[in-house]
């Protein structure tokens, strides 16, 4: 090799586009930063507390299932990093830590280790640990603090260090502590389908208001969003599709009945749409493929979003719709696939 | 439905081969009906939300299996080929309705709580599984043995199932609380999927435990190969 010039030969794909995972993989992670920096400013140390613990458990837990299956360690590509990340920015601030690292788990062993690991997890990890936490913890996981509480800096939210399997204490005492103005802790959607409060839309905007710990600001997951989509490293067509489609299921029930249902704009920067349309729904493994598929994908999932806002027991419903919407896409990405060139029309439908 | 077969690939390795084993112990251990056979999956995951529920079905199981096994194991030679299935069917249901009736007799609440899943043990497939596996071909004795081994091995599996739901999801076992007041229930584990993630916990630890079981046996058989005088061995890895 040293001297002479040696031929290289080498199968296609000849052109390689200079991304490799790792480097996508921590580009999402730069691109949650300014997320969890927002969200410790707003909920204080027990969110960054809970970041931390879902990181830790989140790699912790992938680098022990690959030493005990004795395969080569795999938390260097980055990956595993963004599912900790997400499920503590999709849980409510002050979530008792020990349930944090119960989700973490699962979110990280049975969902994407059992799959076979990264490229392999047919649901997005981090919201298949939400969904075990909120079926198992109805009552914690929607136990939500109000935002810019007092001494947020130097006091941690009680419930965070619950003792683990017990209940942590009830938050009402602490929250009327604590508060800075008449909220109660309650999220915008919890008040808009129990109380009929619709939270005016500049809030739910800048996103000072109580939530998950990353849910919140509508504009800082946009940009956040727009950083990805112009380093590439994201399809833009999913979030721009689920949003259009939440939007205009949410116009269709507010011309129906404007008095029951809030506009589209309550629709699209409440709960954790923004977040989930934008770092969730684009888990480029359990995303379909092919362009018209990712419309299809994206528009389904905020059909169903907002059909469970309204019309199921659930305040929120973006968690399911993404599953749901995960668990389409093979089927989705079979159904769109491109006639192929040449082929007989019959075969290429298959 | 033959003499107890492997059944299809679900765990790794194949059951070992029932021949010449005492029929009780094969049925509550080697061929358990749910760790090993994965038979009866509709009530081992709709009623093991608690210990109790899970008792009682495994004990109504294995009276309705023994009486079965037993009464079906008499009547083989008498019964004709082409009716047999009849039989059988009649022969279980009558031990269903037995059992029904007994339940009902001894604790109201508990035939609430299991509910339709009584008169449906007459359809749990383990029950016709050994009628035609085992006591259409053995001996009134060995048929009964049979019938209480994997009757009592379903019921094994049934409390190992309830028991990891009823302590996560209410922190209790038998109805005795274990953790205070306090605990927080995993309500996951009381719904249904619940019933399949511990059933997936109980398989994955059976699977286990039988596959370093047969390692070992491998390297023993290994061992005594070595001590084949020298001229003997064979190369048996490549």
């Amino acid at each position: 090799m040293s001297t002479a010039a040696v031929i290289e030969l080498r199968t296609a794909p000849h052109l390689h586009s200079g991304l490799s995972v790792e480097e996508i993989m921590r580009n999402v992670v730069y691109a949650l930063l300014p997320l969890c920096a927002y969200s410790v400013w707003l909920f204080g140390l027990s969110a960054l507390l809970s970041m931390v613990t879902a990181v830790a458990a989140c790699v912790l837990t992938e680098h022990l299932i690959c030493v005990a299956s004795k395969r080569p360690t795999t938390i260097g590509d980055w990956s595993v990093v963004i599912t900790g990340l997400l499920l503590a920015l999709t849980l409510p601030p002050g979530f008792p830590l020990w349930m944090v690292v119960l989700g973490s788990f699962i979110a990280v062993g049975p969902a994407k280790m059992l799959f076979g690991g990264l490229g392999f997890n047919a649901f997005n990890p981090a919201l298949v640990g939400r969904a075990f936490l909120q079926a198992a913890f109805p009552v914690a996981i929607t136990s939500y603090t109000p935002a810019l509480a007092l001494h947020r800096f130097t006091s941690f939210i009680p419930s965070t260090f619950a003792i683990p399997l017990l209940k942590a204490e009830p938050l009402t005492a602490w929250i009327a502590q604590v508060r800075v103005d008449a909220f109660s802790g309650a999220t915008p959607l919890v008040m808009q389908k129990f109380d009929h409060v619709t939270t005016d839309t500049w809030t739910l905007f800048l996103g000072t208001r109580a939530g998950s710990a990353g849910e919140t600001s509508a504009l800082l997951i946009a940009l956040c969003g727009a950083y990805l989509v112009l380093r590439r490293m994201m399809d833009w067509r999913i979030p721009v599709a689920m949003l259009l489609g939440a939007a205009l299921t949410g116009m269709a029930y507010h011309l129906a009945s404007p008095a029951l249902y809030p506009g589209p704009g309550f629709v699209l920067f409440s709960g954790g749409l923004m977040l989930g349309a934008t770092f969730m729904a684009t888990d480029p493994v359990a995303s379909p493929t092919t362009p018209l598929g990712l419309w299809i994908y994206g528009l389904l999932m905020g059909l169903i979003t907002v059909v469970i806002r309204f019309q199921g027991g659930l305040a929120e419903g973006v968690m399911y719709a993404i599953l749901l919407g995960n668990a389409l896409s093979p089927l989705i990405d079979r159904l769109t696939q491109p006639r192929i060139y040449g082929a007989q029309a019959k075969e290429a439908a298959r | 439905m033959s003499d107890p077969q492997p059944i299809p690939s679900c765990c790794g390795t194949a059951p070992p081969a029932p021949g010449g084993s005492n029929p009780f112990v094969n049925g509550l251990w080697k061929q358990n009906p749910v760790f090993v056979q994965v038979l009866g999956m509709c009530p081992t995951l709709a009623i093991t939300n608690s210990v109790r529920n899970a008792l009682a079905m495994g004990l109504a199981t294995t009276f309705v299996l023994a009486s079965s096994n037993t009464l079906i194991s008499m009547v083989r030679k008498l019964v004709p080929k082409q009716v047999r299935i009849a039989t059988y069917i009649a022969i279980i249901a009558t031990s269903v309705t037995v059992v029904d009736y007994l339940v009902k007799a001894a604790s109201i609440s508990v035939y609430k709580a299991l509910g339709p899943f009584i008169p449906l043990i007459v359809a749990n497939c383990i029950i016709l599984e050994r009628a035609e596996g085992f006591a259409s071909k053995k001996p009134v004795f060995a048929s009964l043995l049979d019938g209480l081994g994997m009757g009592l091995g379903f019921a094994f599996a049934l409390t190992c199932l309830g028991s990891v739901r009823e302590i996560l999801g209410a922190g209790t076992f038998l109805g005795v609380p274990l953790f205070g007041s306090h605990f927080e229930p995993w309500v996951l584990f009381l719904l249904p999927p619940g019933g399949f993630i511990s059933l997936a916990l109980w398989l994955v630890t059976f699977t286990t435990f039988r596959q370093i079981k047969a390692r070992r046996a491998a390297r023993a058989a290994a061992a005594a190969a070595e001590t084949v005088p020298a001229g003997q061995l064979v190369e048996v890895r490549s």
